[in-house]
């Protein structure tokens, strides 16, 4: 899966939990919170959106990984890769 | 034969629109079943029955806007006989409904009881004959006063301030889109506690260390739909705690003190494009962790979807409203009438923390509670606040 595919998996799960947000301005290295309006019950249902769509589990501990879009993709191409 | 009547679902809403019925006459429906489908200015709304029968009649159709309270539908309950009489209908919602700062109780007009305990439970009408007389004159509902006369009863001057209240108002546009109109709504019911109630204010901090310490392991052993997100531990234990303080979780209403033998708390969910609404989670205290997770995390997708039930919006015991997600650091929050408490959470922040001589680092929020000076005090709010914080202390007997 390459790193376009994988974002796009994640903009469809952010939109599941935020339909309103502009995707196309997400900045890959900033905060994912800093730039949606976001909680963390929301947080947890994009985590969950992700496990779906990615087949792969999400430790709580590994959270803070996940904090900007680079992060994301990171982690789930190394998930994938393993 | 019962009646099926426009619900009050929160003081902020003095009318509705029905939108469409899921049931036609001579359908059978049982109670919890949904039957019809109402906007409001926060949402749409799906308005369950709270009798099981038969639906004998229909009395509006879809697309009429009406006051609270107003007969929707006739149930013929099993086992009663069918009834002739249509119930007249309140006036028209043109013809100038109350201002919006109409108090929670009351809305049933009469016969057969179809609505659950809560914001939606009639009280006995206390009103003097002279302001009765008045009243009906002017075309007010005296439900929908608040009476300052003794125990409650409704005087000739609540209606005269309740006549200059209405004529000082300006009927709202109908062409406002719902972000307004939800604005307004949220405005005039906060506006009417703040000028009702006489609050008072406390704050605690509250040691959760071991809180997120037993979150984190709890949550190892669960797969990722069945993870807890921490503010389910602040629901269960403030749900706990009002068991010991009973006085805290109820309504006040027509001058009185209710306190409830259930505790549905309510939740402030902020919407998408904003406004909020806090529907209940039902018998929030005698629902597992797991259990109230499930249920808080559907409360907030079918809040913000737009897909709330009636009795979510109107059994409310209490409110708790938690802004931590935002970085507040302290919410010192309105009572949404006719409830008598609201409980708000601040931020989880790392402090330094000073406990038996030693000074170490700890996971710390601050909790507050606005309450009715009418049903509680400081000491009793006090004491409250003091078993939320004991409670999360011990967060695996939650």
């Amino acid at each position: 899966m390459t790193r376009e595919e994988i974002r796009d998996g994640i903009f469809r799960a952010l939109t599941q939990v935020a339909p309103e947000a502009d995707v196309s301005r997400i900045k890959p290295n900033l905060r994912l919170r800093d730039q949606l309006d976001i909680d963390s019950m929301d947080l947890l249902n994009f985590v969950i959106g992700v496990h779906k769509q990615f087949k792969i589990d999400i430790p709580e501990a590994d959270y803070p990984q996940l904090a900007t879009l680079d992060g994301f993709i990171d982690y789930i191409a190394k998930a994938q890769s393993h | 034969m019962a009646e099926f009547v426009m619900p009050q679902l929160g003081a902020d809403m003095s009318a509705g629109k029905l939108l469409q019925w899921r049931k036609k006459v001579g359908d059978l429906v049982q109670r919890g079943d949904i039957v019809a489908d109402v906007e409001t200015d926060k949402a749409d709304i799906e308005v369950e029955v709270f009798c099981t029968g038969t639906i004998e009649k229909i009395l509006i159709e879809p697309g009429e806007k009406v006051p609270v309270g107003t007969v929707m539908a006739l149930i013929r309950e099993e086992g009663k006989p069918a009834v002739a009489e249509v119930p007249a209908r309140p006036q028209d919602i043109t013809a100038a409904l109350p201002a919006p700062t109409a108090p929670v109780p009351t809305p049933r007009l009469r016969g057969t009881p179809v609505a659950p305990s809560g914001a939606l439970e009639v009280a006995r009408i206390h009103i003097s004959p002279v302001a009765k007389k008045l009243a009906a004159d002017l075309g007010i509902d005296p439900v929908s006063l608040s009476g300052t006369g003794p125990g409650g009863r409704i005087t000739l001057e609540d209606v005269q301030r309740a006549a200059q209240s209405r004529a000082a108002t300006p009927a709202a546009p109908a062409e406002l889109d719902r972000a307004t109109r939800m604005r307004q709504a949220i405005g005039a019911a906060m506006a009417r506690s703040k000028r009702e109630i006489p609050h008072y204010y406390l704050s605690t901090t509250i040691d959760m260390t071991q809180a997120i310490a037993w979150l984190a392991r709890e949550n190892l052993k669960r797969s990722v739909e069945d993870r807890l997100v921490y503010g389910v531990l602040l629901l269960k234990a403030v749900a706990l705690a009002l068991r010991e303080y009973p006085e805290l979780n109820g309504l006040f209403v027509a001058g009185k003190a209710m306190p409830k033998p259930e505790i549905h708390v309510g939740v402030a969910i902020s919407l998408r494009g904003g406004g909020l609404v806090a529907p209940a989670v039902h018998n929030t205290d005698r629902q597992d962790l797991g259990q109230l997770m499930r249920n808080f995390r559907d409360l907030v997708q079918r809040a913000r979807a737009g897909s709330l039930r009636s009795s979510e919006l109107s059994d409310s015991t209490i409110t708790v409203t938690s802004l931590g997600d935002q970085g507040v650091e302290a919410v010192f929050g309105v009572i949404y009438p006719p409830q008598v408490a609201l409980v708000g959470f601040g931020k989880i922040g790392e402090r330094p923390w000073a406990s038996q001589g030693q000074i170490s680092v700890r996971s710390v929020l601050t909790a507050t509670l606005s309450g009715d000076h009418r049903v509680s005090d400081g000491h009793r709010g006090g004491l409250f606040i003091a078993a939320v914080d004991r409670l999360l202390q011990e967060p695996s007997q939650l």
